[in-house]
């Protein structure tokens, strides 16, 4: 199989029960994808797959042959500086252990491409799959509300 | 201008943010090259007798190194202990679903699944004691040796009967503080490599030291044959406190193997093996006269402790001495049990003991102030421990520091506008609306930092390139300590924070350490960084004195440029990569320890508001405001991310989370898709308020913030449930308060009338 993984094309052979998030970290060694269940509840390991935000740990590395995938490590620019949604969640403390984060910047990024502009609802409804254990969510929420700004 | 205070971000949040963290199971080290994969068989019974494993089909599957059992174990110390002794894999007996009998060790981590799933188990059932009622009847014992199920006991003997003599209303009632999961984002995991004789552990721990001294311990080792490092840790909430059986058996098995081994468990076996909280039952008692005074209080609190000791006796150790919160009460009795049941062994969680105290006694100020019509704030109010009663010894024996309760309680009913939430409470009562509004009122007062070995470890290093290193013992795991930390030295050194590196988690590095739980980190392990500093500042003085050939008394140290100058000779200055250079290798260090007998008592205040939908008994948060005083802060940022944190888990144990079993043992909540986790989108943003009310217990006058929001949230919005649903006459709803739960009490209540 070939897939894009942050722009860069990469091929290799994968058993057919290969899990995308499994393939990620261990073949293609980006290790910030995280796995925090086994039932697809809690979202560590969102990624984008053609600008989709899926849970990695639902999709089979070879259903995602020939697309692309973005992970949190192909959001900060070449010279490492953070994009606006990274910034935000600094700038908010919207992160404390950092385990659910990767998958919560994804979320947010992709919830952000899509709608640019949302309320607090809708900002609280789209991480309804993306669980956190440390931060009661409040900064996360106004990491994205800030962040939405910042873009606009 | 001092940097304490400050709402600075955390300077480790880039790395987390562009890279990801390096949790366990993204180590990708040379030493654990070609580790094996362990894969554990765990008990699909409650309580049973293993007749017979049977490991040759497992061991005949592709990658299968090896299966070893408890019988492997022989090159270790005895491990048949008392009642309540956890073995490292079962013995014979199993007492919990989820309880370890063998591990599995492959070349791949897939085929480690499908290896377990070919050990042959053969269970003989046993009668499963699930609840503490069945507990407590001994009718059947975890352990046959021994007489009861009973394996704790303490405060009063026996109740005295007329400890309420002469109240004017006394009301009982028993209720539950229900069985949670810590259930941190990054299960539990481990990684072990033996070379030299000498044990190398990489824990996903809160604590390295207690693991190396557990570790050591349970292996017959020599604590210094054993090094533990925590890289990034994905969270704990008490849970990763201590070495778990898994983690030694892990140790045990790449000696076992000559190779290195790696496990990380899923969350079903999370769910199911990792300790769970609170699983109290209270039977409070309380009585008082009808203008609002309480006159005594009983608290009699049954620990289940699921299968094993681990901290089961412990937690309600910590309930007896909180009991009485933030009142003055003239008496209190207070009694427990803790007792055996095969179930999941008990830990700590979050405030582990005093959440519970709080939940009980402000549980049972509000069945007062109901009993005898007067308002929740108006009986907190008249029973305080007032202001100028501090120090102020409990009649179970905590010395308050410091508190102003009353304080506490104006300053967030007023931001919550309580008056105006109560008018609005009264106008949908009037009108018969669906959508019914309550206002949970709670108090509180918890310990931090205390115990007779409480202290912490920090080492300082100022480098000649101007650079320091810090050492802590305080391993954290999502608390921020490179930020305050570093915070600290600035303040004290003048050398700015992006010269200073934070390093923890390591048992060689520092060999003395305790760990990060209980809100203990700032208070002792930033003293200790704090005192590190001063000792280091003191060195550095001399030395400058020196360089400068002047009296150490003139030296004047310029915290804004970092640099030493003699008073009243502005021009010349000495930096601190000079001193630091003529001090040679490791010449400007210091080395501390802060110890203190003396806990701190973080106190607050919060106000829930819910809306209960009386069709359906769903309740929503929709509003929660608090006043959380831990002293002085350090970082407002850190402060309020640890509140906000501790405020969700805490309604999420109010309203949605609950481990459960069934009567034959089998857990009903081992996955996240039935074991609920709080999402956004049931929590509103938190409205909080500051106060800070100082400590003498330390130089920094600071108290523990960690488990703040989760001791006064719990009962704030388990009472707004309640208060709620408070005109048709209910009085009590047991956590979690789900809309089944909430809609049967409105059910019964309509039916009554």
């Amino acid at each position: 199989m070939t897939i894009t993984v942050n722009g860069e094309k990469t091929s290799h052979e994968v058993e057919d029960r290969t899990l995308l998030v499994h393939h990620l970290r261990d073949v293609v060694g980006l290790t910030a994808t995280n796995i925090g269940c086994d039932t697809s509840t809690c979202g560590s390991c969102t990624v984008l797959v053609n600008g989709e935000s899926v849970k990695s740990c639902t999709v089979l590395a070879a259903q995602v042959d020939g697309d692309e995938v973005e992970t949190l490590e192909g959001l900060a620019g070449d010279g490492g500086e953070m994009d606006a949604v990274q910034n935000a969640f600094q700038q908010k403390h919207a992160l404390q252990c950092g385990f659910c984060t990767p998958g919560m910047v994804m979320a947010a990024t992709s919830l952000l491409r899509e709608n640019p502009d949302p309320t607090e609802e809708q900002v609280r409804m789209a991480l309804k799959g993306n669980l956190c254990r440390c931060t009661g969510y409040h900064n996360i929420v106004q990491a994205i509300l800030s962040a939405a700004e910042g873009i606009r | 201008m001092s940097i304490l205070g400050t709402r600075v971000v955390r300077t480790e949040d880039p790395r987390l943010l562009t890279a990801g963290a390096i949790y366990l199971e993204d180590l990708r080290l040379p030493e654990l090259q070609g580790a094996a994969y362990a894969t554990f068989v765990r008990s699909p019974m409650a309580h049973a007798r293993i007749t017979e494993i049977d490991v040759s089909a497992a061991l005949a599957e592709p990658g299968v190194v090896a299966v070893l059992t408890a019988r492997d174990l022989d090159d270790i110390p005895d491990q048949s202990g008392a009642a309540g002794a956890e073995p490292l894999l079962a013995v014979d007996v199993v007492r919990f679903a989820g309880e370890p009998v063998a591990i599995v060790l492959t070349e791949e981590s897939y085929q480690g699944e499908d290896a377990a799933e070919l050990v042959s188990v053969d269970y003989e059932e046993l009668p499963a004691v699930i609840g503490v009622q069945q507990g407590l009847s001994d009718e059947t014992l975890l352990f046959p040796g021994s007489d009861s199920n009973v394996v704790g006991k303490g405060g009063a003997e026996s109740f005295d009967d007329a400890a309420f003599a002469g109240c004017e209303v006394v009301v009982e009632r028993t209720i539950v503080n229900q069985r949670v999961a810590a259930a941190p984002l990054e299960v539990r995991a481990a990684a072990a490599r033996w070379a030299e004789d000498r044990l190398t552990l990489w824990v996903s721990t809160q604590n390295v030291h207690g693991v190396r001294d557990q570790t050591a311990g349970r292996l017959g080792l020599d604590p210094g044959a054993v090094r533990v490092v925590a890289p990034d840790v994905g969270g704990g909430f008490g849970a990763k406190i201590g070495a778990d059986r898994e983690t030694i058996v892990v140790g045990w098995a790449a000696r076992r193997l000559g190779r290195p081994v790696r496990w990380v468990e899923t969350r079903n076996e999370n769910l199911m093996g990792m300790s769970h909280g609170r699983a109290q039952r209270h039977t409070v008692t309380i009585g008082g006269s009808r203008d609002g005074r309480v006159a005594a209080y009983r608290l009699d609190i049954v620990q289940d402790c699921g299968a094993y000791i681990r901290l089961g006796t412990m937690l309600p150790n910590l309930t007896m001495l909180m009991a009485g919160g933030v009142y003055d009460l003239p008496r209190i009795e207070t009694a427990y049990r803790a007792v055996l049941t095969n179930t999941t062994p008990i830990g700590a969680y979050r405030g582990a003991g005093r959440p519970e105290a709080t939940a009980a006694i402000e549980r049972a100020m509000d069945l007062f102030a109901a009993e005898i019509g007067m308002d929740p704030t108006e009986v907190r109010r008249v029973n305080f421990v007032a202001p100028d009663k501090f120090p102020f010894t409990t009649k179970t024996g905590a010395t308050y520091d410091t508190g102003e309760y009353a304080k506490a309680l104006d300053t967030v009913l007023e931001a919550a506008g309580y008056e105006e939430l109560r008018a609005e409470q009264r106008r949908r009562r009037e009108r018969g609306d669906p959508l019914q509004l309550g206002i949970g009122v709670s108090t509180y007062v918890e310990i931090t930092g205390g115990g007779p070995e409480a202290g912490e470890t920090a080492r300082l290093s100022v480098h000649d390139d101007g650079t320091v290193t810090v050492w802590t013992g305080s391993s954290p795991h999502g608390q921020g300590h490179a930020t305050a930390w570093a915070m600290l030295v600035q303040d004290e050194l003048g050398i700015p924070m992006d010269r200073v590196t934070v390093r923890h988690g390591d048992t060689d590095v520092l060999k003395e350490g305790v760990g990060t739980f209980g809100s203990r980190s700032l208070q002792l392990g930033g003293t200790a960084v704090h005192n590190a500093a001063v000792e280091v500042k003191e060195r550095a003085r001399e030395l400058a004195a020196d360089e400068m050939e002047a009296d150490p008394a003139d030296l004047v140290l310029d915290v804004e440029s970092g640099t030493w100058t003699v008073r009243g000779v502005p021009g010349q200055g000495v930096s601190w990569a000079r001193l630091a250079e003529r001090a040679g290798p490791d010449g400007l260090s210091a080395d501390t320890k802060f110890a203190t007998n003396q806990a701190t008592f973080p106190f607050g205040a919060h106000v829930a508001v819910v809306e209960v939908d009386l069709e359906t008994g769903r309740p929503r948060l929709v509003r929660h405001v608090t006043v959380d005083d831990a002293g002085p802060v350090l970082n407002p940022i850190l402060a309020e991310g640890q509140r906000h944190g501790g405020i969700a888990q805490g309604a999420a144990q109010a309203l949605y989370e609950e481990v459960a079993y069934d009567e034959y043992g089998n857990p009903v909540t081992a996955t996240l898709m039935d074991y609920t986790f709080i999402t956004a989108a049931e929590l509103p943003s938190f409205e909080l308020v500051a106060m800070e009310t100082p400590t003498s217990a330390n130089p920094l006058g600071v108290k523990g913030i960690g488990e703040a929001g989760t001791i006064g949230s719990t009962p704030a919005v388990q009472s707004a449930v309640v208060d709620a649903l408070a005109h048709l006459g209910i009085r009590h709803i047991d956590m979690p308060a789900t809309p089944e739960r909430v809609w049967t009490a409105i059910n019964e209540a309509r039916t009554a009338q």
